[in-house]
């Protein structure tokens, strides 16, 4: 999986199976500092401390937690080699947050991808969670863009109709790419 | 923000969505599945995923409901799409691409007819 996007894919369906019932991701591309950060952030059930270590560790995860699988250590892996790192940071009972960072201009960095899909995928298929998604970009001269996204507007503007309704669809997406396109550096 | 300034737009989305539903007689309820466990994004079942809901929004196919699953154990099978129409019994589809997604929401969704290429014989 060589990008951040996808990892993000996976991450959220983790939080979707520990019960969060909001979730929030978060892209910060910070030239200034030659940083990219991005984080996936739940109100789900949360680990508890062993477990924390053990998902990060393929030989634990691939047979004891199958379904955190080996995403995450080959993403903290990935992170690591461009001069960044992952943190996961979990309660039980109260939610997990799992932030990813890596050197923006180091040439193995993975490019950060399809955010666009990315999110449209998951709030499509789980109309039921309360999503969010903020996408900032810091320019070298220290000027900030944001697309900052909260699904309770359109959710309660749509009603019992669904996101799948072909216009609905059309319009949630141009307004995922569009937002995204314009903040990008 | 793009997002407010859009809602007037969205508003008159919803009621001539709604007009169109009524319109319509109802059908048996059709739903889309697509496995989404690590193994599966790593097949590639975004794009499966992108495709089945550009033909959604391009062909303006009304009353799908499209959601996903985790692993369900079959990776080398992946990317899988899983579908159901009313009452029939559910069809599994392996490595959906996405020309097959394609195939699949026009030949089955729309056109009743299974691809018989691409099923994982299953029994649901």
């Amino acid at each position: 999986m060589r990008e951040i996007a996808l990892h993000l894919l996976d991450i959220a369906q983790n939080s979707v199976a520990a019960q969060g019932r909001s979730i929030r991701i978060e892209v910060h591309e910070d030239l200034k500092n030659d940083r990219l950060w991005a984080s996936v952030k739940d109100d789900g059930r949360g680990m508890n401390a062993e477990t924390v270590r053990q998902v990060l560790d393929p030989f634990y995860t691939t047979r004891t937690t199958r379904k955190v699988g080996l995403g995450l250590p080959l993403l903290k892996l990935a992170a690591e080699q461009s001069e960044g790192g992952l943190s996961l940071v979990s309660e039980e009972g109260k939610g997990t947050r799992l932030e990813v960072s890596f050197r923006h201009s180091h040439i193995d960095r993975m490019p950060l991808g399809d955010l666009a899909t990315t999110f449209l995928t998951l709030l499509v298929s789980y109309p039921q969670i309360h999503w969010i998604l903020l996408y900032r970009v810091t320019q070298a001269d220290g000027t900030s863009e944001e697309f900052f996204f909260d699904d309770v507007e359109l959710k309660t503007e749509l009603g019992d109709l669904p996101l799948t309704e072909p216009e609905v669809l059309s319009f949630v997406r141009k307004m995922l790419e569009e937002g995204i396109n314009a903040t990008k550096p | 923000m793009p997002a407010i300034k859009s809602l007037d737009e969205l508003k008159k989305i919803r009621e001539e969505a709604i007009k169109k539903k009524e319109m319509k007689t109802a059908p048996g309820k059709t739903q889309v599945i697509v496995a989404m466990g690590t193994c599966g994004i790593a097949a590639g079942a975004r794009d499966t995923m992108r495709s089945i809901l550009n033909y959604v929004e391009g062909q303006k196919v009304s009353d799908v409901t499209v959601t996903q699953t985790g692993c369900i154990g079959l990776c080398e099978h992946e990317p899988i799409v899983e579908v159901i129409i009313g009452e029939q019994p559910k069809v599994y589809y392996r490595k959906v691409n996405v020309e097959v997604a394609e195939r699949i929401m026009r030949e089955h969704v729309q056109g009743g007819k299974p691809v018989e290429s691409n099923i994982l014989p299953l029994q649901s």
